[in-house]
């Protein structure tokens, strides 16, 4: 079965490292990046297997801060 | 591939103030969202109220007035008269709409006003630092509450749907959530349907949106989500309360 290919971006500097957008992947492939600190002082959301994203945008819809943008195949 | 989410025209650029993890962000996008589908951006005129949201109106992306504290329907209420072909609706929080503005509120409801309301409902006063609203459930604390909200003294949470759903004016009265993605799917129909109601002319509509205070509620962002759903919606459940075919 062909799988539902998505791509998520992510604006980090607007991300205020809530976490929700981790909560609700389906795929579990978003973390916050602990190594990096965004400028308003965050460990911002990253994604980790960008591959196995399947576009769902529930990430998207939770995002208090509008920070993601989704795309679809 | 095809974009299926991106920042709607309905907000402004600007990021904001809110809290880590604060649905007010949520909201503000599902309410800038329906205001961008039904076209109304260039007619709109919202009215923030004093609380969290009070910088509503550097966020969203149309004509904005800031009333006094809970007299966001009042203004409302002036505006839409003055101007009946603009869309208006009003964006207010529990400490505002279900405490100092219950008058103003029950009035325009009562009256009938062709406004709409969305109602935060996050059962606590954020901007002044937490303390209990009248929307504060049983047992939850507040800094003005330390043990908890006691019944014997306090009485018990107001539940604004319920009560403006027994008022003749009122055409369009539902509960919604944000807790989850497909209750936030939810929460954007109801909005849309409310503001509908208004550019039909058929009268008063109010969305209440369950929302979280992960700061003073002392929670993180996500078991505030947690939180809500334990908590909340069993004593304020969702659903729709009122349809405009349902008024006599």
């Amino acid at each position: 079965m062909a799988k539902v290919k998505g791509k998520v971006s992510f604006q980090e500097n607007l991300c205020k490292g809530c976490g929700l957008c981790t909560t609700v992947c389906p795929v579990k492939i978003i973390t916050l990046d602990t190594s990096k600190i965004n400028v308003k002082g965050y460990h911002p959301a990253t994604v980790n297997d960008p591959n196995r994203c399947i576009g769902c945008a529930n990430c998207a819809t939770i995002c208090p801060d509008v920070v993601i943008a989704v795309e679809r195949e | 591939m095809t974009v299926v989410f991106q920042k709607t025209k309905g907000l402004t650029d600007n990021p904001t103030h809110y809290c880590p993890g604060c649905t007010h962000g949520i909201i503000h996008r599902l309410v800038g969202e329906v205001l961008e589908e039904l076209g109304v951006l260039d007619n709109a005129i919202g009215v923030a109220p004093v609380g969290c949201s009070v910088f509503a109106y550097n966020y969203f992306n149309c004509d904005m007035q800031q009333a006094a504290h809970g007299r966001a329907p009042a203004v409302a209420t002036g505006i839409k008269r003055v101007r009946p072909d603009n869309f208006v609706f009003t964006y207010q929080g529990d400490g505002d709409l279900a405490s100092i503005g219950t008058a103003e509120i029950v009035h325009a409801a009562h009256r009938g006003e062709k406004i709409s309301t969305v109602f935060v409902n996050n059962a606590i006063y954020g901007m002044t630092g937490g303390q209990m609203a009248p929307t504060t459930l049983i047992g939850q604390k507040a800094t003005t509450a330390p043990y908890g909200r006691d019944e014997a003294h306090s009485g018990r949470p107001i539940r604004i749907s319920e009560m403006l759903s027994t008022i003749h004016g009122a055409k369009f009265v539902e509960r919604v959530a944000v807790n989850t993605p497909a209750n936030i799917r939810k929460a954007k129909k109801a909005i849309k349907e409310c503001f509908q109601i208004q550019l039909e002319g058929k009268g008063f509509g109010i969305v209440e949106v369950l929302s979280t205070c992960p700061t003073n509620w002392g929670l993180t962002p996500e078991e505030a989500m947690k939180w809500l759903e334990d908590n909340m919606i069993p004593y304020y459940p969702l659903g729709n309360f009122r349809r405009p075919e349902e008024v006599e």
